[in-house]
């Protein structure tokens, strides 16, 4: 009812008012926001400069030079588009990299929605002895920085033969992340408890619970944490740089850096290729950003 | 259908405060029965153990035949009605009200059947497609209502169901909740703070205090013989008026002295408490209800013996009735009971009730016809239906009726099934 009222009780109060006063009024409000979209649009361009020239880069004949003093943005004389198609089936297999990146990435997001969405349930709402130190306990392994792991990981999954495979860029997500885990817990406390004892009032087992409330009702954060563990997964460098050994097995991202030579890189071709790379987290981004800011904003991650 | 009896249930939280201390109660097969008493008494925690939700520390709860002391949740066979409903809010109202049938593998027809059914009852049918948060306050209401219902199930347990609700809405889902129990017959237990509902929706009204029940008995009994002064004084609006008085006898009539008035205490009643002649010439607490009270000018054969004057001080018009607040030379009765009373409505009462007990004065409240010419600031004579008068024991609490040796363990529970 009041919200029904409302605006015509403005309008009312716009039409008493003296029209002078209308005119500034809106005048200010054009102004405000044409403030901000210049504003916007400034602070656009600043993010989209090297990007910008990449592209030039990207597009510039294979003697041109690269790095100018002067950084070349668009607009540009060299159009040469053929250097993306030159890059993607001469000089690399971007395809089968591509396919490469996408069973390690969909590994991860398979093995990071599994385990961490079950532990976290488990630390967010089941009642069980030590759950406290536990978690303080996964909270510290936060801190152990991966470098600190990469070499006795290394000799390990080595040692049971894994090296030259994807095991061990997909297998360890699988044992939880403890970051993910620590999201989804929190997430999964904002759950009234009695939705809980509802369903087990139902009839429902804790599995059941899990499977059918709280699991459905957690997707914004499970978004989070799938986004997230795509563009780490997608844009990871050193796992494949260590665990992979043939060409044919290369991901993306390590394919990329093979181009980069000490001498004779050919930049604008590499240009071509990391635009290309590129697109899939844009696209992902476009896609889930509603729910991806949503659910970063319910779990109160900053940043 | 079942009858459910708790024995000896009581439940002690991990902290050490004891929530429910040796609770004996049967409640016969499909009725009503209302947990009524301030926060904290230890109402839900009752409710949640029957549910299963809630580990006993002490006695045992039968359901029908079956000890369920250590039987889970959902095979309890009983249907709980949360206060915020807990409704699935990613499922429509239709797998709301479906998954707990389809927990138990019914199948498919019957499962569309009950919905259905339960649909029709609540008036729910247009909305089975719909999502909890596309629905108002009443409906979602009705839907854990649905959910309850589909179950076909040895017990309801309604936990404050219509707390979230506005005043109107929850007039009409109490007589909704009442017509559905009485059609359905199901065995049901229901909480809540609002003594208006235990009254009308019991079958039987059980009233607890900290834990520890205090009565149970129809509602008319409570309101006419309450066991104690913390069941007077909570059951009953506006609150009965309690002071501090003496009780004497002068050529065989009986005379009660409060804040220098004498009522004349009626024979019937006297007979009626044996209990009272220990008491003559010995302080005791005496309890009259709002609207046991009238402008003495609209009693027309009103005796001299059972009138006082007072000078009002504040007159609320209802309508249908007139509250007449007025100043007694007394000291309002302190007790635990009272105090706890105070404290139920909120920290202010009972501040008020301290302050009234420095000034030596208490504040008594009259419910007056709508035709009295009572104002503010106005002398009156009120008139005191001397017939309807409580007496209870300032030391115990309990209420006044018997004889004192058999009444002194009248503080306890007095259960009346």
């Amino acid at each position: 009812m009041k919200t029904a009222e409302a605006p015509e009780e403005t309008e009312e109060l716009v039409e008493a008012a003296p029209p002078r006063k209308v005119r500034r009024y809106r005048v200010r409000r054009l102004s405000h926001k044409a403030s901000m979209y210049v504003l916007l649009i400034g602070l656009c361009s600043f993010i989209l400069l090297p990007v910008g020239w990449m592209l030039t880069a990207a597009l510039k004949p294979d003697l041109a030079p690269i790095f100018t003093a002067t950084p070349e943005w668009v607009p540009t004389k060299f159009w040469q588009w053929d250097n993306f198609r030159r890059v993607l089936t001469e000089k690399m297999p971007f395809l089968r990299y591509m396919i490469n990146t996408m069973i390690v990435v969909i590994g991860n997001i398979l093995g990071v929605l599994i385990s961490c969405s079950i532990v976290g349930f488990a630390f967010a709402r089941l009642r069980f002895r030590g759950s406290k130190v536990l978690f303080y306990i996964l909270i510290v392994t936060m801190l152990i920085p991966w470098q600190a792991l990469m070499v006795p990981q290394f000799l390990f999954f080595v040692k049971i033969g894994w090296y030259g495979t994807y095991l061990p860029l997909i297998v360890p997500s699988f044992t939880g992340t403890a970051f993910f885990i620590f999201l989804i817990r929190q997430y999964m406390r904002t759950i009234p408890k009695d939705l809980d004892d509802a369903a087990r009032v139902d009839g429902l087992n804790t599995w059941q619970i899990f499977w059918r409330i709280i699991l459905p009702l957690s997707t914004p954060v499970l978004t989070v944490c799938a986004v997230f563990t795509f563009l780490s997964s997608w844009n990871n460098l050193l796992g494949p740089l260590i665990y992979l050994d043939s060409g044919e097995k290369f991901t993306v991202a390590l394919g990329l850096a093979n181009l980069v030579s000490i001498a004779d890189t050919p930049w604008n071709l590499t240009m071509a290729a990391n635009l290309v790379t590129i697109i899939p987290t844009v696209v992902v981004y476009f896609f889930v950003q509603k729910q991806l800011i949503g659910g970063i904003a319910s779990v109160g991650l900053k940043g | 259908m079942a009858e459910i009896t708790l024995e000896g249930v009581t439940k002690v939280f991990a902290d050490g405060t004891e929530a429910v201390h040796s609770l004996d109660l049967r409640i016969p097969d499909g009725k009503l029965i209302v947990l009524v008493g301030p926060s904290g008494c230890g109402k839900t925690t009752v409710l949640r153990m029957v549910a299963g939700l809630e580990d006993l520390t002490g006695g045992t709860i039968v359901i029908g035949r079956r000890e369920v002391n250590e039987v889970p949740p959902g095979e309890r066979d009983v249907a709980m009605v949360f206060q915020n409903y807990a409704l699935y809010p990613h499922m429509t109202v239709y797998q709301n009200m479906a998954l707990s049938l389809k927990i138990r593998k019914l199948p498919k027809e019957e499962m569309k059947r009950r919905v259905h059914e339960a649909a029709q009852v609540l008036d729910l049918e247009e909305l089975l497609q719909k999502r909890p948060r596309e629905l108002s306050g009443g409906q979602r209401q009705r839907v854990a209502m649905g959910r309850a219902i589909v179950r076909e199930p040895q017990a309801f347990l309604m936990d404050e169901p219509l707390s979230n609700l506005d005043a109107k809405l929850r007039v009409q889902m109490r007589a909704e909740i009442l017509r559905i129990q009485k059609d359905l017959q199901v065995t049901t237990i229901y909480v809540t703070h609002d003594q208006t509902e235990a009254m009308t929706l019991g079958d039987l009204v059980a009233v607890m205090r900290k834990g520890v029940l205090q009565q149970v008995a129809p509602p008319q009994e409570l309101y006419t013989h309450p066991t104690n002064l913390f069941v007077g004084g909570f059951i009953g609006s506006p609150a009965m008026n309690l002071v501090e008085a003496t009780v004497s006898s002068v050529d065989g009539a009986t005379f009660v002295e409060f804040a220098g008035q004498q009522l004349r205490v009626p024979s019937e009643v006297v007979a009626a408490r044996p209990g009272l002649g220990a008491f003559e010439g010995r302080r005791l607490i005496l309890g009259i209800r709002p609207e046991d009270m009238e402008d003495a000018a609209l009693v027309p054969g009103a005796g001299p013996d059972d009138r006082f004057p007072v000078v009002v001080d504040i007159r609320e018009g209802l309508g249908s009735d007139v509250y007449l607040h007025y100043k007694i030379e007394a000291p309002p009765v302190l007790t635990e009971d009272t105090k706890d009373l105070a404290s139920d409505i909120d920290a202010k009462a009972l501040e008020d009730l301290k302050t009234q007990a420095s000034e030596h004065r208490s504040v008594f409240i009259t419910r007056a016809g709508p035709e009295t010419r009572a104002r503010a600031g106005e002398q009156l004579e009120i008139h005191v239906d001397t017939r309807r008068l409580y007496f209870f024991d300032p030391a115990t609490g309990a209420s006044i009726y018997d004889d004192p040796v058999a009444s002194s363990s009248g503080a306890a529970a007095r259960v009346t099934t």
